[in-house]
């Protein structure tokens, strides 16, 4: 497997915390990757170093051999990642379909077909006409995969494509992300749902305080001590504690 | 006055978590509650006991929060009771859930960062109306922590996190609360402040509160705590003693999944 995303060792702090440290992932060409962690663990900060919000204090990022880090999050976007936000970030007062021809930059015959192509493989082409604030969440999360779509872009990261949507979406969603994968698309993705992460990844990645605690298959991962250890928290010695005096 | 009513010195079967009555001051049933987008909560049923803390774990998404919003009225239940000393709270407003007694202290920081230690903490006590009560309380707290008296004068805004967190449970305390909600309380703070903040929660509870803690540190809000519950997809999963939970097997699959399921998406 020849990773076709990595990062190296970056670290990322805001004001004395370190977000990531010293934080390493691979994204193997063609596979769906996990990234997973307790809250507050860093994922979204690797997600923002990678696509260009964030900029890394140290380390490094890789697309294919190619050092792009710290690149802007057009050029990344441009380079071949496409994201999406945990908060979806879409148009409300413009149609979806106008929405889709905001992220081709174009409004011609050929782009028009191009997005309602892909508002159909994401299954909400009936709502083309629509204003997009009147969508559901869920509806919203699909219509941001659409239009990262429209990129057409090697790798996609998806931040939360689970979260807060109701079970038959979870379930359209992984299968439309099932299916870019067959035709060869990359994921790397960060969700709760556990069942869902669990059941779609080749690989997953655990962070915890910005570090990598363990990565490999989910059957591996889910029976790690380590990854238990993430998410159950520190176990702290309470006979120790004195109010106020390190608050 | 119109807040809740309760005796000045705590009832010695009531000083520790582990001197707790057995009574329940809160019985949650078939709660059913959510968003819109489907039911979050879907069928919880839980008893919080009078002067112990009950602790309610769970992966992201279980429903904490949203149990927690459902209690105080932010929330409006599709089904079930939560019963509050025998008063079912669904239905009523937040405001009559707090003079009822019920006090929340948020995840996120929310203490008025321009306004002084002191002038929050007296904030806790704006539905009181005698001015005398608001004083002998402020002084009650600060006595329950001697060090937030030392920061009475200063800016909120210029506490550490971990100091604002102590400030926050001070301003809940204002009410005398019959049931303290906290809910997350380690967020965002270092393991040595989170030492603290946990030491600080024993002390409310020695002091005769009742605390329903919502935590993402499992391991210690359940080690902290007479009673555990772990919710998993909107349900109970697991409750017994802290203890009992922790050590419970299934903890892990409830948090990495595996669990047998009828519902879910993978």
């Amino acid at each position: 497997m020849t990773a076709l995303l990595r990062t190296d060792g970056v670290r990322k702090a805001y004001g004395g915390v370190h977000a990531l440290d010293g934080c390493t992932v691979e994204v193997g060409e063609g596979t769906v990757a996990g990234l997973i962690g307790p809250n507050g663990s860093g994922k979204t900060t690797l997600f923002n170093v990678i696509t260009g919000y964030a900029k890394a204090d140290a380390g490094e990022v890789y697309l294919a051999g190619r050092r792009i880090t710290n690149a802007a999050p057009d050029k990344v976007f441009a380079m071949g990642i496409g994201r999406t936000f945990q908060l979806t970030r879409i148009f409300a007062r413009l149609t979806v379909l106008e929405n889709m021809l905001v992220a081709s930059r174009h409004g011609h015959s050929a782009h028009r077909k191009r997005a309602m192509e892909q508002l159909e493989f994401v299954g909400i082409a009936g709502h083309h006409a629509a204003l997009a604030g009147t969508l559901s969440y869920g509806q919203r999360k699909l219509l941001e995969l659409a239009y990262v779509l429209v990129a057409d872009p090697e790798v996609i990261l998806l931040d939360e494509p689970a979260g807060g949507v109701n079970l038959s979406l979870v379930n359209h969603i992984a299968d439309r992300i099932k299916d870019l994968n067959a035709e060869g698309k990359t994921f790397l993705i960060v969700e709760h749902n556990m069942e869902f992460v669990m059941g779609l990844c080749d690989q997953v990645t655990v962070l915890d305080s910005g570090s990598v605690v363990a990565a490999g298959p989910p059957d591996i991962i889910r029976t790690d001590r380590r990854v238990l250890d993430a998410y159950l928290g520190e176990d702290l010695d309470e006979d120790d504690a004195d109010p106020g005096q390190d608050a | 006055m119109t807040g809740p009513v309760l005796p000045e010195t705590p009832d010695p079967a009531r000083e520790s978590a582990t001197g707790t009555t057995d009574r329940p001051v809160l019985t949650i049933e078939g709660l059913v509650a959510g968003y819109g987008g489907g039911d979050v909560l879907r069928g919880v049923s839980l008893e919080v006991t009078e002067g112990g803390i009950t602790c309610v774990v769970g992966p992201n998404g279980a429903g904490k929060s949203t149990l927690m919003a459902a209690i105080s009225g932010l929330l409006r239940p599709r089904l079930g009771s939560i019963m509050l000393d025998g008063e079912n709270l669904v239905g009523k407003s937040p405001r009559q859930i707090l003079r009822l007694g019920v006090v929340q202290v948020p995840q996120n920081h929310s203490l008025f960062r321009d306004m002084t230690v002191r002038e929050n903490i007296e904030l806790g006590g704006y539905i009181l109306t005698d001015r005398s009560l608001t004083a002998r309380r402020v002084s009650a707290v600060f006595d329950l922590f001697p060090q937030i008296a030392g920061w009475a004068g200063s800016r909120a805004g210029s506490l550490s996190g971990g100091q604002q967190r102590l400030v926050e449970f001070a301003r809940a305390l204002m009410l005398e609360p019959r049931l303290l909600m906290l809910d997350e309380p380690s967020m965002g703070l270092a393991p040595k402040v989170l030492r603290t903040v946990f030491g600080a929660i024993r002390q409310i509870n020695s002091g005769g509160s009742t605390i329903l803690l919502v935590e993402q540190n499992a391991r210690a809000g359940l080690r902290l705590s007479g009673h555990g519950v772990v919710m998993e997809n909107g349900r109970v999963r697991l409750s017994g003693t802290g203890r009992e939970v922790l050590d419970n097997p299934e903890i892990g699959a409830l948090y990495l999944g595996g669990v047998p399921g009828e519902d879910r998406a993978g």
